[in-house]
């Protein structure tokens, strides 16, 4: 075996098989291998005790700033909070030009014209939630509409969430086919496609979600909205992540990752990049590949990231808040 | 005048996988009754005998442990039954062999049948008096369950010619083992009278192998076959005991020595079951 | 074809060393023997050294018993039994027991650092495994003390009396509490004889006996070689042995006891048969046959050192764990990020080294670790075996190493004749999502303990033993009584 061997392989020119049919599509994903909740769980408690100190906790926070989709999705949502989140995804701590900007900033799409307007052709992108986020209990058509909507307003990213009941009631084609319409609908824009993991349940489930996602066309996989009671885990993340591997390396096409929901300290950020770094690799640790959607997070990754260099904790007041 | 009949005398042969062969070697030798009157001549079984009993044991017993434990409670209830309508003939070798008052051989087998009766009940319970779920800190489902050793090597009572061969011989076949027998030596046919009701009450062939003959030949062979898991060394002159133990050690074999009557059947039981432990994994 | 490769590096992002401060653990320079609750000198006032296998730094010098000290041991022990300990009631050994489960837990930083830096196990294993089992061991058995008459062998069982204890350098606190904590709670008084080169965290626990006023003499903790426990072995004034350790010398133990009335249990070696179906759990499973013998540096008896594979995914397994091989962090024990430490000792290495060149020799293909090795100390990179056949000596020795043995299999029936196929009976695993033939080869391997869906998992309630050459007598629940009382 040569060393590529032992990292993950992904041959280029493979290609996505071709989904023509629902029995198809069955068929695919309940052939795939189930997921053992207790190692699961156990594998991540086991990368949970991994000690990230010194300099690989410092290149660990700056990677975490760089993948933060910085959201606000309140009914209250101004656009002077908006303003306010695209001022910090851009210069997150305007007293050190050395921290990296966030990824993109995640608003409602009534929001996205505004946000684009204060980003400008900034590198941070503009995301927005679509199809009828968070519940996605509308008609195809209304949530087709309201993805061209966003991405007419300027968004450079979809966050569209699957009919959970559709899919645990087995009418995978019909998450399949809105899925590959969204897509279309998006044209340019990245097109990230929500699980909701929470509701899935299994990690079963999960998996199989997550081909289904990505063989549909989805960009990225992404847990959760954030609106529910159980949002992003460690578990869930892995396995998305061993499915976006696995994906690629049998398909060639490589697909990102977004943890969303809950994921407030840096303790956390660092637990999901080991995650990333031990099980997909460094192809992921990068934010055109992974994410976290948060808010209060990238506080908390900065006021880390100046205990690291003062060597003593500074005091919340030190950054703004939203 | 009625001529006086000359009775039909019974050949004495080994029980080897539901066979009855005379000592592949040809050997037989002489038994006397306690008071020194011959009682019969007695296939002498050799080294080869024991391996091929062994062997047999070894077959069956999957089979046997496969077989549900109410299956083989019934096969062992069978034995009784076998034993009851031949209690006459048991009676009468347990009396000439043991030198014992009718009266009394008559109570020791209807006491040994009684036990019988008794380990016909024990298969489907050893299970759950021996095993159990245990309650490990983690979300797994674990549970122990008493597995047989395997194969078993007996060398029976010299003394207690019948009850000590039954209590012997199925203890172990109760929990699932097969049995390689060695026979009282001055004392043989009581226990040779079983292995033949075996034949008669459904037991599959090899699960109890009855070997007759020199038991100081026989019992470093048993001892030192390593594909023989347990020995059970009761029948065995103190004076010999220390070095078929060092024998046995060689494949670190179970052994087992009643310490004195008065113990109990579990303790019996317990000598020749392994506990296995399984883990699996409890989630969604 | 022009085919272009991307290749995702796995562990790439690197993580500075993190090591477990060694401030807590305040070595001496020299220990005694640990006899009739005080430490002495052994009377030929010999000691041996104790090192860092990982860097081969001198630890401190231990006490060689000699025939005399472990006399004195022994004697100290039955006077013990004699005088306090058959006297105290199940309900006051109980509390001695749970105090001690507690002093473990109070100072289980400080036994962590102490074993990693004895025995060459990283500090993460010491420090969630070993360490806390420990502990759990002494509070599980604590609770056994007074209720000895419902543990299911009749009213009132009695001790057996000096139980003489004989423990690996695997797992060196874990062992001494796996013997002590079931014997104590029986009503037996000890005599504790911890492998060579681990006195270490044994004499740490002798200390906590002491801080837990554990009446003198109930449990004493001699330190030495072979010749040590030898002697121990053939002391008269034993009644029972407990070993654990290679096979070879539990047959020389049985032998040896063989002419008294000693009771003897001994959990021996083993090559443990990890059996994966084509339905099995796929990355958990991977994870299942790393743990099963990278644990501890693969230095654990019932290692699942002999991976069954079924041939329509053995590429794929294969494939899979090589990567995974490859991702192990190899290194200093003493870093949190360890995955696999230092090989226990240099005797150690040489029989894993000799092992593995025949495995070469004899056909079977190498993948090891790309893993940069620490310059000093005793270190072997983590090593899968592929094509290997039943005959092979990898496939039939326990090599006691990070060393995996790969063989094939096509049906239930066959893996389980395969698994089957060793003079050994310790442990074996299953992987597979389909529970009744997962029921139905657990029902049909001879192994003390069959994991499904997981691998060396351990629990004070759950009973641990081997069949077979695997040795006899069980460790843990209710069943690990059974070999302290006089039942």
């Amino acid at each position: 075996m040569t060393p590529e061997d032992r990292g993950v392989r992904i041959a280029t020119t493979s290609a996505v098989p071709n989904i023509d049919s629902e029995s198809q599509l069955k068929a695919l994903l309940s052939g795939m291998s189930g997921v053992d909740a207790v190692g699961v769980e156990g594998r991540c408690a086991k990368l949970a005790t991994r000690s990230i100190k010194k300099s690989s906790k410092m290149s660990a926070i700056d990677l975490a700033i760089s993948m933060v989709d910085l959201t606000t999705l309140e009914g209250a949502d101004t656009p002077g909070r908006v303003t306010s989140l695209c001022t910090k995804a851009l210069r997150p701590d305007p007293s050190d030009l050395t921290v990296p900007s966030c990824a993109a900033v995640c608003v409602y799409p009534d929001l996205v014209a505004h946000a684009r307007s204060v980003l400008g052709n900034s590198r941070v992108a503009v995301a927005s939630v679509a199809t009828a986020f968070p519940s996605g209990r509308a008609s195809l058509k209304v949530k087709l509409l309201d993805v061209a909507d966003a991405v007419s307003a300027g968004a450079d990213e979809v966050d569209m969430v699957i009919d959970r009941g559709a899919f645990l009631s087995g009418r995978l084609g019909q998450v399949f086919e809105e899925i590959v319409a969204v897509k279309a609908a998006c044209g340019e824009a990245h097109l990230k496609v929500i699980l909701e993991t929470g509701e899935l349940v299994t990690y079963d489930n999960v998996r199989r979600a997550s081909w289904l996602a990505m063989l549909a066309g989805a960009d990225f996989i992404k847990t959760s909205t954030g609106k529910v009671t159980v949002n992003a885990t460690p578990p869930a993340a892995l396995v998305m992540l061993e499915a976006a591997r696995d994906f690629a390396e049998s398909t060639g096409r490589i697909v990102g990752v977004k943890v969303a929901g809950g994921i407030r300290t840096t303790k956390q950020a660092i637990s999901y990049l080991v995650i990333v770094n031990e099980t997909a690799g460094s192809l992921w640790l990068t934010p055109e590949l992974f994410r976290f959607g948060a808010s209060s997070l990238l506080n908390d990754l900065l006021m880390q990231r100046l205990k690291q260099q003062r060597g003593a904790y500074v005091r919340p007041d030190e950054f703004s808040g939203d | 005048m009625s001529e006086e009949r000359l009775d039909v005398r019974k050949t004495y042969k080994l029980l080897i996988n539901g066979a009855f062969p005379r000592s592949e070697s040809g050997r037989s030798y002489k038994v006397e009754t306690a008071t020194g009157e011959f009682l019969a001549n007695v296939a002498q079984g050799s080294r080869k005998d024991v391996r091929d009993a062994v062997v047999a044991a070894r077959g069956v017993q999957q089979k046997w442990w496969g077989a549900t434990p109410y299956n083989r409670g019934q096969v062992i209830y069978r034995l009784a039954e076998m034993a009851e309508s031949r209690r006459a003939e048991l009676r009468e070798h347990v009396m000439l062999c043991e030198g014992l008052e009718l009266e009394v051989a008559d109570r020791l087998v209807s006491r040994t049948i009684d036990t019988m009766i008794w380990y016909a009940g024990w298969t489907d319970k050893i299970t759950q008096v021996l095993g159990g779920a245990n309650p490990v800190a983690g979300p797994f489902f674990n549970f122990s369950l008493p597995v047989p050793s395997g194969v078993i090597g007996i060398v029976s009572s010299q003394d207690s010619s019948f009850e000590g061969f039954v209590d012997a011989a199925l203890a172990p076949i109760a929990a699932g083992n097969t049995v390689v027998a060695l026979a009282s030596e001055r004392r043989p046919t009581p226990a040779v009278l079983l292995g033949e009701m075996t034949a008669t009450s459904d037991f599959p062939p090899g699960v109890l192998n009855v070997i007759t003959g020199v038991t100081s030949e026989l019992a470093p062979v048993l001892c030192a076959h390593e594909d023989v898991d347990g020995v059970d060394l009761t029948g065995v002159a103190p004076e010999d005991v220390d070095e078929l133990n060092v024998v046995a050690a060689g494949s670190i074999k179970r052994v087992f020595r009643l310490r004195d009557v008065d113990d109990d059947a579990l303790r019996r039981i317990r000598a020749f079951v392994e506990t296995s432990t399984v883990w699996h994994t409890i989630g969604q | 074809m022009g085919e272009s490769l991307a290749n995702s590096q796995l562990g790439a992002f690197a993580y500075d060393p993190a090591p477990e401060s060694t401030s807590v653990v305040n070595l001496h320079a020299s220990y005694g023997l640990f006899i009739d609750g005080e430490f002495t000198e052994p009377s030929s006032h010999e000691h041996f050294v104790t090192l860092n296998p990982a860097n081969e730094e001198l630890l401190a010098t231990i006490a060689q018993s000699s025939e005399a000290d472990i006399d004195r041991a022994v004697r100290s022990a039955r006077r013990a039994y004699d005088t306090v300990w058959s006297k105290t009631s199940g309900a006051e050994r109980a509390k001695y027991l749970f105090r001690i489960a507690r002093l473990i837990q109070e100072r289980s930083r400080e036994l962590a650092v102490l074993e990693t830096l004895d025995n060459g196990k990283p500090i993460r294993e010491s420090r969630d495994v070993d360490i806390p089992l420990a502990a759990a061991h002494f509070f599980y058995y604590a609770g056994w003390a007074d209720k000895l008459d419902y543990a299911g062998f009749g009213v009132n069982p009695r001790p057996l009396g000096v139980a003489g204890q004989i423990i690996p350098w695997n797992f060196p606190l874990l062992m001494a509490a796996w013997k002590l904590a079931p014997a104590l709670a029986a009503g037996n008084t000890c005599v504790l004889k911890p492998a060579e080169s681990t006195s270490l965290s044994a004499l740490a626990l002798a200390e906590i006996l002491q801080q837990a006023d554990l009446p003198p003499g109930v449990v004493n903790i001699v330190t030495g070689d072979g010749a040590s426990g030898s002697a121990l072995v053939e002391h008269d004034g034993v009644d029972k042995i407990a070993f654990t350790g290679s096979t070879e010398v539990g047959r020389l133990i049985q032998q040896r006891t063989a002419s008294s009335q000693k009771h003897l249990t001994l959990e021996l070696g083993g090559k443990g048969a990890n059996i994966v179906f084509e339905d099995a759990p796929i990355d958990e499973m991977i994870e299942g046959i790393i743990d099963g013998i990278f644990f501890n540096q693969g230095h654990v008896c019932c290692a699942g050192s002999r991976l069954l594979v079924q041939e329509s995914i053995a590429d794929e397994v294969l494939r899979r764990l090589v990567r995974r091989v490859d991702q192990l962090r190899v290194g200093d024990p003493m870093d949190k990020n360890t995955d696999i430490g230092a090989i226990n000792s240099a005797a150690q290495l040489s029989r894993i080294e000799e092992l593995t060149a025949y495995g070469e020799r004899e056909g079977a293909t190498r993948y090891t670790s790309s893993c940069v090795l620490p310059e000093k100390g005793y270190w072997f990179a983590p090593t899968i075996f592929a094509d290997v056949a039943q005959s092979h000596r990898i496939a039939r020795e326990e090599i006691f190493g990070p060393v995996l043995s790969v063989l094939t299999f096509r049906t239930p029936e066959e893996a389980v004749v395969k698994a089957n196929n060793t003079k050994y009976g310790l442990a074996c695993g299953v992987w597979s999502e389909k529970g009744s033939r997962t029921l139905w080869v657990a029902q049909r391997l001879r192994a003390g303990v069959i994991w499904a869906n997981t691998y060396n998992r351990f629990d004070p309630t759950s009973p641990f033993g081997g069949m077979r050459e695997s040795g006899f007598g069980r460790e843990g629940g209710r069943h690990g009584l059974e070999g302290y009382l006089d039942v």
